[in-house]
């Protein structure tokens, strides 16, 4: 590090009596404390706008499992069969989730209990994204001062803390697993490229470890798995493998292995799955291409060792190929999933899996969500890819292969976006962190060649240099300075946008909605929570409720009652039945809902308040989900001229289908806005076409007082007389 | 018959040399390949036995060929730490190679007594 030559401050410092040094670790230490305090900080605008609470849909899975886990300690939960949700079916609960998230959850809240601050759970679980987004900034620091210098890492540590790609998914409130796994995902990824560069075993353990973490947390380790074999393959295959490379891809390989089979939900897959043979292929292959390395070296004759290379590639080829041959026939190794299928293929999920393509954050990211989420980082990545280029190292390369995949799957799909935000704020860090220090060494060379050529007796070539660069000083210098102001500029701008764009898009807590009212006073829409509470307080403790599965989790979690489906969509064929039940007459849906014991069902409509993200609106992938295990539900008949219409000229079937009923009950009477006829649906700009509407087997059991959540009860069959 | 008589002579000359190349390395690094030969040889054991018998309780048969690969892997890691012709690593003490060594397969074994079932 070049010496602090602003004068004030270091004559401050020097009056505490700091050499350099100090100096300089004080400065780092203060601006890394500052950056971990602003990570947490700029997380919180929904707590402080509405109140602290859960967000979303997943996240009160989460709080409901994390809820069970304290109540009831850690084995209940690993064997916890859950009987309210699924509702004839119950859900394994302890074989099919991610317990990192929860386990951390509680054991933060049983150290500050320990500590004697009795937090209730709810707020520890709210705050637990934010936390752990302040630790990526420490991890992302390291990892940046591992790749490249302190400068790096710092800027990486900025850039990372305030980054929208991170922040939407880490908001205060956002209980959900990726507020968790990214921390795992860099930590993971710092340890290891650590193991590559000092070669050390107790490194490689450590990353082990915090593999293990990540499998714990989110399904997304997947992609540690796959890119880790492959940054292996690119040095094996550029010559620049060593032995250090070969100590920490093993260790960490058998180890991770070991530890990520022991969480239930994953189970065998590191031997069965198609997804992770890359690791297991580049395993053997590595032993091979060592034990040849050595052979290599300990023959003396090359035309011996050429034989036996021979013999030995054609052996490891043939049986490596008939292994995986008959893997992949007899269908032991299982192909890629749907899930992970449909991010090398995207027009699969559509054509095959309609559930995984109806879910928003799946489809294919546009521009504009580019530029929203990274701002200035999309130009600095490509810039700070050429730096890595021109420093390439063992470190560098990971850092450029994990930039470039996940900038590709970030393509494919919007919710990946925030697996390419590390990577993007590291090499964009690189990018500032070079550029600064070259345009910082040319304001300063003025004063280093005065310096230089008073004190020492150079030879002539440098004198002639310096004379260059002395005749030359001015016009850079001035360069440099108006350089350094455009890049002041531009950060500036970044951490302007990025507050901006956190504290308008993406800190509502979806469950309460508001809206400016006439005066420009704020209205709050908590609806949602009305009918929960509504539903907790007023029915049966062993009532059953038939919704979308999209709000599955927030009844079982808040309203307390057995549903009979959930986000979590294990089941296609059960959320088919309530699709079919949802888009048939009612005389055909009540004989589905009675075969379900189905007590009450809910839907969410948005036609007096304008919320467009309601069951009308979804109900097309309701019949395409239904019609997809039950062909007598056809697409075309809720369809006129292939146009999807609510008003008088919609078709038949979708008049009188038990969705329209129920969310336009008594609707038809409704005035919803100034001018308009009754009726009047604000959320698809319409008037409704069928507004007398009688329902035969079902009553409406609560409307909220802004009609967005509707729930009826299922009347018991007639007496016969 | 040239033929064939050249390639097993070749064979024969391949294996003398890999012979006697070896002949000259330490003691204590032919210790560590003997333990990793025993080791895949326990692994070999194991899967001729789940070929016979069946594989019912897989994270049993996992657990135990994963533990004699693990070690085997280990111990290779500690034969590179600890051999002196090795540039990379001549400023590591073996002692701290060795612990690593110690503390990896703790590890690997409470693992793998979790896994046993």
């Amino acid at each position: 590090m070049t010496t602090v030559t602003n004068m004030p401050l270091s004559d401050l410092l020097k009056s505490f009596k700091l050499k350099t040094k100090q100096q300089e670790l004080l400065i780092r230490v203060s601006i890394l404390c500052l950056v971990y305090i602003l990570a947490f900080i700029t997380r919180l605008f929904s707590v402080l706008r509405y109140e602290s609470m859960i967000h979303e849909f997943d996240p009160y899975f989460n709080y409901r499992t994390t809820l069970y886990l304290t109540q009831n300690g850690f084995y209940d939960f690993w064997n916890w069969f859950d009987y309210e949700s699924w509702y004839p079916l119950g859900r394994i609960v302890g074989g099919t989730l991610y317990p990192g998230l929860m386990v951390t959850a509680v054991l933060i809240y049983r150290i500050l209990h320990f500590l004697r601050f009795a937090v209730h759970i709810r707020e520890v679980c709210v705050l637990t994204a934010p936390f752990f987004a302040s630790n990526t900034t420490l991890v992302a620091y390291f990892f940046g001062k591992e790749i490249w210098d302190t400068g790096a890492g710092l800027v990486a540590a900025i850039l990372i803390a305030i980054c929208p790609g991170y922040i939407s998914r880490s908001v205060a409130g956002s209980y959900d697993n990726e507020g968790v796994a990214i921390f795992a995902l860099l930590f993971t990824f710092y340890l290891f490229v650590k193991a590559v560069n000092t070669g050390s075993l107790a490194w490689s353990l450590a990353s082990a470890f915090g593999y293990f973490y990540m499998v714990s947390a989110w399904g997304g380790y997947v992609f540690i798995i796959n890119l880790i074999p492959l940054y292996v393959l690119v040095l094996l295959i550029t010559g620049r493998y060593s032995m250090r490379l070969y100590v920490a891809y093993n260790c960490m390989y058998v180890l991770g292995m070991l530890l990520a089979m022991q969480i239930r939900f994953v189970g065998f897959q590191h031997v069965q799955s198609g997804e992770h043979m890359a690791a297991m292929g580049v395993f053997f292959l590595m032993q091979v291409f060592y034990f040849l390395d050595w052979v290599k070296h300990m023959l003396s004759d090359t035309k011996l060792f050429q034989a036996f290379l021979r013999i030995t590639v054609t052996c490891a080829v043939v049986v490596g190929t008939i292994a995986l041959g008959l893997g992949m026939l007899s269908g032991y190794i299982s192909p890629w999933t749907g899930r992970f299928y449909s991010l090398l293929d995207p027009t699969y999920a559509k054509d095959h899996i309609p559930i995984i393509a109806s879910v928003s954050e799946h489809q294919p990211t546009a521009w504009s969500s580019f530029m929203f989420d990274y701002h200035i980082l999309l130009f600095l990545f490509p810039a700070g890819l050429y730096f890595c280029f021109k420093r390439l190292s063992d470190a560098t390369i990971f850092i450029v292969m994990y930039g470039l995949t996940s900038m590709y799957f970030a393509g494919v799909m919007v919710r990946l976006i925030l697996v390419a935000t590390p990577a993007v704020c590291l090499i964009s860090a690189i990018a500032v962190s070079a550029t600064v220090k070259n345009l910082t060494v040319l304001l300063r060379s003025k004063n280093k060649g005065v310096l230089t050529g008073s004190t020492k007796g150079s030879s002539s070539s440098r004198a002639s240099s310096k004379a260059l660069l002395d005749q030359s000083q001015p016009f850079q210098k001035n360069g440099a300075i108006a350089l350094l102001f455009g890049a002041f500029y531009l950060l500036s701008k970044y951490a302007t946008h990025c507050t901006w764009v956190t504290s308008e898009a993406y800190s509502s807590p979806s469950i309460v909605l508001a809206a400016r009212g006439a005066h420009g006073n704020r209205v709050i829409f908590d609806d949602y929570r009305e009918a929960y509470f509504w539903l907790r307080q007023n029915t049966p403790v062993d009532a059953k409720v038939m919704s979308w599965w999209d709000y599955g989790y927030q009844i079982t979690a808040m309203g307390n009652r057995t549903v009979i489906v959930d986000n979590n969509t294990w089941n296609n064929t059960h959320i088919a039945t309530v699709g079919r039940a949802l888009s048939s007459y009612e005389d055909e849906a009540i004989e589905i809902m009675r075969s379900l014991d189905v007590d009450y069902v809910l839907v969410v409509f948005g036609g007096v308040t304008g919320y467009s993200s309601d069951d009308i609106n979804k109900f097309l992938w309701m019949v395409r989900i239904g019609g997809g295990v039950f062909p007598v539900i056809k697409e075309p008949d809720y369809l006129v001229n292939g146009e999807y219409r609510v008003d008088k000229g919609a078709a038949p079937k979708m008049l009188n289908c038990l969705m329209y009923k129920l969310c336009y009950y008594r609707f038809g009477e409704m005035l919803t806005e100034y001018g308009k006829p009754p009726g009047y649906d604000r959320a698809r700009g319409v008037e409704i076409g069928n507004k007398d509407i009688k329902l035969e087997h079902l009553e409406e059991a609560f409307t909220t007082s802004n009609w967005i959540v509707r729930i009826y009860k299922v009347k018991p069959p007639n007496n016969r007389w | 018959m040239a033929r064939e008589k050249s390639s097993k002579d070749n064979a024969q000359a391949l294996f003398n040399s890999l012979r006697s190349a070896y002949a000259v390395t330490p003691v204590n690094l032919k210790i560590i390949d003997l333990y990793v030969g025993f080791a895949v040889f326990t692994a070999l054991i194991q899967v001729v036995y789940m070929a016979t018998v069946g594989s019912f309780p897989f994270n049993s048969f996992l657990s135990g060929v994963l533990s004699c690969v693990g070690t085997a892997v280990l111990a290779v890691c500690l034969r590179i730490q600890v051999n002196k012709e090795n540039k990379e690593f001549k400023d590591l003490p073996p002692e701290r190679a060795f612990a690593d060594f110690v503390l990896c397969n703790l590890v690997l074994h409470l693992v793998i007594m979790n896994f046993l079932g």
